[in-house]
């Protein structure tokens, strides 16, 4: 029977060919959230539990071991750069070498944008992190290899907000606003 | 700018704040509240769970005094301090209709804080999303690329089935629109829309086929990936693709492994993995059960086999998608030799990462070349002894598929013997496997006596009632073994006595044949008589 079961999941894992990241998450060394972002359904409440049960899981391995744990039938792929560990939740039959590779490509793009990224950063600017996420990854997937062009895209959207919020600053603003 | 600058430095002082409060007012006398930086500053300054609920209860009130008042001037900041305390935990649904007229605004600022807070606060089960499908409508219209990218973004991140049909056909259109950037989340978003509605992947497949002849990166990785779902979700689609995208595909995966150095793709020496990885993955999906199309694919694969670098883990992870599609697909026996022998290579890493990746791999080829997988025997068992747990449990499920006739006595011989050194929480996982593979081939009744004996005084606790319950049912219907049992086990109890499962099964033995235990009856050739006192 047992074998059985292997033979039809060995089957199913020749046809499944996707590369969805289920959620992206960045905890601290101490176990504190600095991003998640979810491409999968889950409640809030199973949000909060998911965490709380990687963190447990993902913080207490030593530092030689292998950064892929199975998790709930999931694979949960990891790594620590200083203080942050990046975790991505993928299945368990997909390309775990490559989701490092998305890891680093992100944790780089970070770096050139906030130059030498370091936890505090992503602390007081995480919306901007989140800008970030979303122009290297959409609904889970891979969205541009290019580290240049996304640093092109965010810069471009953040002379955007620049603009208006000069736009709005101005003498002519300031002035409407007290004669409200 | 103030408001976006650099973080201040670590040292958090008061007259640091008060100085920064002071800065702000002077720039802008109508500042009322806190600035974002200045509540997480009190967030991370509380030391007890209880001053962080003060503080958050706090901002919570004036957030929601300013959404009821309708405050149109820190309707941004106030989105972004609702984002924090969301992730902090705290309840913020209140907050959600600010993030549906945030983005129903006409400003790009206002739309982006308002698309991600959208994305953060809610999730596609709530009925409150459904109010959003106007904006994106009105927003994948929209004259500026970047806010049709927000929206795009929003839609394939988060829409729900209904929203997927309602909007699939301003994304279909959005597919062939100029801009790269628009074109590659045009791209992903439909990748959402399918999966929510697959029966919309007709409408996607033609656009889909043609924009493989794109030559920007973003835009192909992730045409590449929609193609890979449409086949997944429609059988249509799949005999589509694979009438006209294999060309394609061949050429664009020949042109990037070809490609000499392109800084801004470059990772390790490897121009853009991701596009190989995710070329490689169609492939696989088109030459299931297609032999023209495995044909046609063989060289490149065979290319990317020899060719890829194998000393970063870039390389290594075009060489584990190859192997997994040379598995997958009808390959000639040549490409199944080049697959094998990269397993081999992998599974001698010395990095953690790739052995455990490469014993994932044996399991699947455990299908498609049992021989093969067979000779990697020696190094498989070696990785159940692994100092990482994730890599042991990998090697023992291998082990226990490898098992058969001819190696099932050195296999469990060297299990066993793995069993007295093993971490405790490992125990249990590996004394199940080894009971079912003795329990499986225990037509040799003596050997399966044995090695139950040795489990049982090792690790007895971890033994399941019912394994022990049938050991004790052979015996009793093997009566040239009683002796030998009840010898055997005497044996064992004298030994150690700890286990409670060999204690069981040793005194019943000798309840039952006490007599041949006392007066050495029905000996095997390979026992020595004993003693009872």
């Amino acid at each position: 029977w047992i074998l059985f079961q292997v033979h039809c999941h060995l089957i199913f894992l020749f046809f499944s060919a996707s590369s969805q990241i289920n959620f992206v998450l960045l905890i601290s060394r101490q176990g504190k959230v600095r991003l998640t972002k979810w491409y999968s359904p889950y409640t809030q409440k199973e949000r909060t539990k998911v965490i709380r049960e990687l963190s447990g899981l993902i913080l207490t391995r030593g530092p030689k071991l292998c950064n892929f744990v199975e998790w709930r039938g999931y694979k949960v792929v990891y790594r620590r750069y200083a203080s942050l560990y990046f975790c991505m939740c993928i299945d368990a039959d997909d390309n775990e070498l490559e989701v490092l590779e998305i890891i680093h490509h992100f944790v780089e793009i970070l770096d050139r944008y906030f130059g030498s990224v370091c936890e505090l950063d992503l602390i007081f600017n995480f919306h901007k992190a989140y800008y970030v996420l979303d122009e290297i990854l959409i609904s889970g997937e891979l969205q541009e290899s290019s580290k240049k062009n996304v640093a092109r895209l965010i810069a471009a959207q953040d002379s955007l907000v620049e603009a208006a919020k000069e736009e709005a600053g101005s003498i002519s603003n300031i002035i409407a606003q007290a004669t409200k | 700018r103030r408001r976006d600058s650099p973080p201040p430095p670590p040292q958090d002082s008061v007259e640091r704040i008060v100085e920064d409060a002071a800065m702000d007012l002077s720039l802008n006398p109508f500042s009322s509240g806190t600035r974002l930086r200045d509540m997480i500053r009190a967030i991370r300054a509380s030391k007890t769970a209880a001053e962080e609920r003060a503080v958050v209860r706090r901002e919570c009130a004036a957030i929601r005094a300013a959404i009821s008042d309708n405050d149109q001037d820190y309707r941004h900041r106030n989105m972004a301090k609702l984002m924090f305390i969301h992730m902090l935990g705290y309840p913020t649904h209140f907050g959600q209709m600010e993030c549906l007229k945030l983005i129903a605004a006409s400003g790009f600022p206002e739309k982006r804080i308002g698309y991600l807070g959208l994305t953060l606060l809610l999730d596609e089960r709530q009925e409150v999303l459904m109010l959003v499908t106007n904006s994106l409508k009105q927003d994948l219209n929209h004259s500026n690329q970047f806010i049709v990218g927000l929206a795009l973004c929003a839609l394939g991140n988060i829409c729900s089935a209904e929203m997927a049909r309602d909007l699939a056909p301003e994304v279909e259109r959005l597919l062939q629109t100029r801009d790269p950037n628009t074109k590659k989340k045009a791209a992903l978003c439909s990748i959402r829309i399918v999966r929510k509605v697959p029966d919309l992947a007709e409408n996607f497949m033609g656009s889909a086929a043609s924009l493989l002849k794109e030559k920007h990166h973003g835009v192909l990785i992730s045409v590449v990936q929609l193609c890979t779902e449409l086949c997944k979700a429609s059988r249509e689609a799949l005999e589509y693709l694979r009438k006209h995208s294999v060309e394609g595909l061949v050429r664009i995966l020949r042109d990037v492994s070809n490609s000499s150095y392109a800084p801004e793709y470059d990772i390790a020496g490897i121009t853009d993995p991701f596009l190989h990885i995710r070329v490689l993955r169609l492939m696989r999906t088109l030459g299931q059960g297609d032999a023209d199309c495995s044909e046609h694919v063989n060289d490149i694969l065979a290319q990317v086999a020899t060719k890829t670098e194998s000393n970063k883990n870039a390389g290594n992870a075009i060489l584990y998608e190859c192997v997994e599609t040379i598995m997958g697909i009808e390959a000639t026996s040549g490409l199944r030799v080049l697959a094998i022998n990269i397993l081999g290579r992998f599974l001698s890493n010395r990095d953690n990462n790739i052995r455990y990746v490469a014993l994932n791999m044996l399991m699947k080829a455990m299908a498609v070349d049992t021989l093969a997988v067979q000779r990697h025997r020696v190094t498989i068992l070696e990785c159940v002894k692994d100092a990482d747990v994730s890599i042991r449990k990998r090697a023992l499920e291998l082990v226990y598929l490898l098992v058969n006739d001819t190696n099932v006595k050195p296999l469990t011989k060297e299990l066993v013997d793995y069993l007295e050194v093993s971490d405790d929480d490992f125990k249990e996982d590996l004394t199940a496997k080894i009971c079912s593979i003795v329990e499986k081939f225990s037509q040799d009744k003596l050997w399966y006596l044995d090695q139950m004996f040795k489990v049982l005084t090792l690790t007895g606790n971890f033994v399941k009632d019912d394994v022990w319950h049938a050991l004790i049912v052979l015996i009793s219907n093997a009566p040239e073994l009683q002796g030998y049992s009840v010898r055997s086990l005497y044996k064992a109890l004298q030994a150690s006595g700890t286990q409670e499962s060999l204690v069981r099964v040793a005194v019943w033995c000798i309840g039952e044949y006490g007599e041949m235990l006392v007066n050495n009856i029905s000996m095997l050739d390979v026992e020595e008589p004993i003693t009872v006192s």
